[in-house]
């Protein structure tokens, strides 16, 4: 079985992120990246998916610069088998990175694409879906399992997806509760934080990802408009935490909490 | 010099991190209370290959360079010392045979270790010969195609759970330094017993034990190199092993550091954050510049041996100093702290217990300033 | 024309109130454009989802009650959404950021070849030049984007646009046809609801804190985080006292949380308290002391006992649901 993930260099989602002055971009000094957290966690069901069927291909795409191979030879040394870079001039938005991956996709015909919901620096969350549009795939997102990341079954690295009979088995985490949906393979699934715990790149894995290959495609090879449909046109930050003022009774405090601080 | 780390040491340094945090970091108090031997996270460390980070590949490690294992140790040691000591352990036991032993005892006395988890002990030190190692008084005597050695060793980390030693032995008394030799014994055999886990100030999660041989006999196949050769062996053994040790103290001075700084931010006094205060911004300063010159003092040692260079002047700045410098850090970050530096609910006090060690063990710094001294001064 | 077509959502005949900020946005989006709001909803047995939804105000409803929509596949009901936008002239299509929106409108932008903007706080720009503001780097940064295509698509925050209100007259609800929706590959299996236990400390939207104040008489703590499917949590004092398990301690030795809304009850406010959790998005402090620390961080005090109090705020909550 071929299983595609997609990788995603991202700005370390603990480090605090600062607005230029001018509102023009983040400030990027002292930044440090990680792969996407989402993307690590499609990576892990892809090699567990690998683990229980014995056997299979795990290949991470990227579409980015030369620093995203960083993040796919992270992605390389938890075990996935190859890596495909697309190169792009700039950042594409979500709509121009799944042009980018329905290429590869066609070109590599895996089974099961899975990768993250949604990446944590634009929180986008489309790029999966506009993915399994494009191709004409079924698709599963917010993929989670019933056990918790505390079980047994979390621990013995059991596969929350299951393929059966050409199909791949999701359990959806959805408004209310969980949704349980069989979806006709080659399929796309996006990935929920509780999924699974991905494993760490071991010192054994990175040495080994140095042997792996990573192709280098250029995104104008690949023939789609990458044209941004969706731009940033400023940057500003959320409004500081302001001194706190007293309310006279329960009343003023739920007027506050519902209409002012929209919490309630 | 490049100061830049390739991709794959950045690779490395961050699972090595990540591991810190997430493994060692969070059991680290309870272990230190019980003293308990952290089995678990070591294994999971094991996993990880994050353990005998010394061995070639030839003998199913790595090939880590030494500058490698320098930034995976200090990246451990900010998780927790005790536990960070017990993973190296293994590295300074089987040191002695990667510098002195034949390749048939390589293949056969380091190649299982990368295999299975297992733990090595080196047994240098004696209750009568610290600083003073060239007077050890454990005896080796040839018996047949055998030696018998008797003895006792003192402060041998992981020897309550090891399965082979490295001990050093003299067929010589009043040989000094020319008789001691160096022997692997495997197994816990009849004769070999250790004693009770130590109850130490700091890195309490490190099984800390004393030795004694009784007529424990070591076949002629296990001795490391030619009788007389031991000492020019642990030498070299520590020569390769000080960059790591210093490293440890850098982790831990680094932790402090970190702490001190989170601490000062929040914690309010007369009306400010105290890192307003320039009493604590000084102290803050002084903290973080002499712990990256000790980092850097580490990273050079490293990188000489990588170049197959002889370290022993800079390696012996760098063991002096960072262990030197990370007591200072840690004392500083407990009075950063203040009351609550003092008490155990906050991690700074810890450090401060743990970091102790690196001023003693593995050459005290009174003994490093020695070693620089005559080295300077030698003809 | 420039209208705006809103996909409201339900779940068992009920219409979703997230829909009706979903319906707000549109009419705001409207005003802007000078066209018309049309709402959609797909489902089965959605009379009264439809006539709740026609009487909040929508120019229109256009309702397909069918099996083949019963379940909300978003490879089938894209193609629903894709016809009703260009049916409707649709400019912006809307919906409000839920799991069902976020799954279905990415795939009917690409059927329209449009542009999308996840999660928009609200909107900028002047006249029909309409910016989108959203989340990024999980709300750290609040980004005014632009979609340069001609059709627009949106998820929007419900808590960021007020519910649309009740207007004087329902909206006509008239049968929509859905296109020829294939065979999907996707097939809905089951939907398990589940059972709201209190949810865990560290990522609870609400946490609700008990102090020394409490004197170890947490029930007026758990009622209040019940009533507010909160978790608990407690100041290091009250952990020390033994009166509750050390589990619940937040603070700089306790665990760290950031939720929406964090109620202190009885608690003084003292820095290793407050390390913990001056994440959080709005804070609420009830103590008796005029004076306790904690009132320098609270975006709302009280001052008052948290015995009378508790209760009080626990039944003023019921009764505004």
């Amino acid at each position: 079985m071929k299983i595609l993930c997609a990788v995603k260099r991202v700005e370390d989602p603990d480090q605090k992120i600062k607005v230029k002055p001018d509102g023009s971009g983040i400030v990027l000094e002292g930044m440090n990246y990680k792969p996407n957290p989402y993307d690590e966690i499609a990576v892990e069901e892809a090699l567990r998916l690998k683990e229980k069927q014995g056997g299979g291909e795990i290949v991470v795409v990227s579409v980015g610069d030369d620093s995203f191979v960083t993040e796919m030879r992270h992605a390389l040394a938890m075990g996935a088998d190859r890596g495909i870079l697309v190169k792009v001039s700039s950042p594409t938005d979500s709509d121009g990175a799944a042009r980018l991956l329905a290429k590869v996709v066609e070109k590599e015909q895996p089974d099961l694409v899975i990768v993250g919901r949604q990446a944590v620096d634009d929180d986008q969350a489309q790029t999966g879906q506009l993915l399994a549009e494009y191709l004409g795939w079924g698709q599963a997102t917010f993929a989670a399992k019933v056990e918790s990341l505390e079980s047994a079954e979390e621990k013995s690295k059991t596969p929350g997806l299951q393929i059966e009979g050409g199909k791949v088995k999701v359990i959806r985490e959805v408004d209310g509760g969980l949704e349980f949906v069989d979806v006709e393979l080659p399929a796309v699934v996006t990935t929920e934080l509780r999924l699974n715990l991905p494993r760490y790149a071991s010192l054994p894995g990175i040495m080994k990802a140095k042997r792996k290959t990573i192709e280098e495609l250029d995104a104008a090879s690949l023939g789609v408009d990458i044209t941004p449909k969706v731009k940033v046109r400023s940057l500003s930050s959320p409004p500081a935490r302001k001194g706190g003022i007293k309310v006279p009774d329960v009343a003023t405090l739920i007027d506050k909490l519902k209409n002012e601080a929209k919490v309630i | 010099m490049d100061f830049q780390l390739s991709t794959e040491q950045i690779a490395l340094r961050d699972t090595a991190r990540k591991f810190a945090r997430e493994e060692m970091a969070p059991v680290a108090k309870a272990y230190d209370q019980t003293g308990e031997f952290p089995l678990d996270v070591i294994a999971k460390g094991f996993e990880l290959g994050l353990m005998n980070m010394t061995l070639p590949v030839e003998l199913g490690g790595l090939g880590l360079s030494h500058f490698e294992q320098a930034l995976v140790v200090e990246e451990l040691a900010g998780g927790c010392a005790g536990i960070s000591t017990s993973m190296i352990a293994n590295d300074l036991a089987l040191l002695p045979i990667l510098i002195g032993g034949s390749p048939e005892q390589k293949e056969r006395l380091v190649k299982p270790f990368s295999e299975k988890l297992r733990f090595a002990s080196f047994g240098l030190t004696e209750p009568g010969a610290g600083s003073d190692v060239a007077g050890l008084a454990t005896t080796a005597v040839r018996d047949g195609d055998h030696y018998v050695l008797n003895g006792s060793k003192m402060w041998i980390t992981n020897g309550g759970h090891a399965d082979q030693f490295t001990i050093f032995a003299t067929v010589d008394k009043k040989a000094g330094r020319k008789g001691i030799t160096c022997f692997v014994v495997e197994g816990r055999p009849e004769g070999l017993t250790s004693g009770h886990h130590e109850d130490k100030l700091g890195q309490r999660a490190s099984n800390t034990v004393s030795l004694t041989l009784e007529n424990v006999r070591v076949p002629v196949a296990n001795r490391i190199g030619e009788e007389g050769q031991g000492w020019q062996i642990a030498m070299a053994t520590l020569d390769n092993s000080r960059p790591l040790t210093a490293m440890l103290a850098v982790g831990i001075g680094q932790a402090a550091l970190e702490h001190s700084i989170a601490y000062a931010k929040e914690r309010k006094q007369f009306g400010q954050p105290i890192a307003a205060f320039q009493g604590i911004q000084f102290m803050i300063a002084d903290m973080a510049t002499e712990l990256h010159a000790a980092r850097l003092l580490s990273y050079e040692a490293a990188a000489q041996l990588d170049a197959g260079q002889r370290n022993t002047l800079v390696s012996s700045y760098a063991k002096r100093f960072a262990a030197d410098t990370a007591m200072k850090v840690c004392t500083d970050a407990v009075q950063i702290f203040g009351g609550y530096g003092y008490s155990k609910e906050y991690p700074v006090e810890k450090l401060f217990r743990d970091v102790k060690l690196i001023q003693i063990y593995e050459g005290t710094s009174q003994i490093q300033r020695l070693v620089i001294a005559r080295e300077l001064l030698k003809a | 024309m420039s209208n705006v077509l809103v996909l409201a959502e339900q779940l068992e005949g009920k219409l979703k109130k997230s829909s009706l900020h979903a319906l707000n946005a549109g009419k705001q989006l409207a005003e802007r454009s000078g066209g018309k709001v049309i709402a959609l909803i797909l489902g089965k047995g959605i009379g009264d989802a439809a006539a709740e939804l026609a009487a909040h105000g929508p120019s229109e409803v256009w309702s397909a009650d069918d099996a083949k929509v019963e379940h909300a596949l978003a490879e089938t009901w894209s193609k629903a959404v894709e016809k009703a936008a260009k049916d409707a002239g649709a400019t912006y299509v809307v919906a409000a950021s839920t799991s069902q929106g976020k799954d279905i409108l990415p795939r009917v932008a690409a059927r329209l070849d449009a542009g999308m903007a996840s999660d928009v706080l609200g909107f900028g720009g002047s006249g029909a030049d309409v910016t989108f503001k959203r989340p990024m780097w999980a709300g750290s940064v609040i980004a005014e984007v632009e979609i340069s295509t001609p059709v627009k698509l949106l998820t929007i925050r419900p808590t960021e646009f007020p519910a649309a209100e009740k207007a004087a007259s329902a909206a006509p609800v008239q049968a929509f046809a859905l296109p020829e929706l294939g065979t999907p590959k996707t097939h809905f299996v089951e939907f398990r609801q589940v059972k709201s236990a209190r949810p865990e400390l560290t990522e609870a939207r609400v946490v609700v804190s008990g102090g020394r104040g409490t004197k170890g008489d947490f029930k007026p703590i758990e009622a209040l985080a019940d009533e507010l499917g909160a978790a608990i949590g407690a100041s290091r004092a009250v952990v020390d006292a033994g009166w509750v398990p050390n589990d619940y301690q937040v603070g700089q030795t306790g665990k760290t949380v950031a939720p929406d809304l964090y109620i202190a009850l009885g608690i003084s406010g003292a820095i290793q308290h407050v390390a913990g959790m001056k994440g959080s998005k709005v804070i609420v402090a009830v103590n008796k002391d005029a004076d306790a620390p904690i009132f320098q961080i609270a975006d709302y005090g009280l001052v008052g006992d948290l015995f009378q109090i508790a209760p009080e705020l626990e039944a003023a909550l019921k009764a505004a649901k």
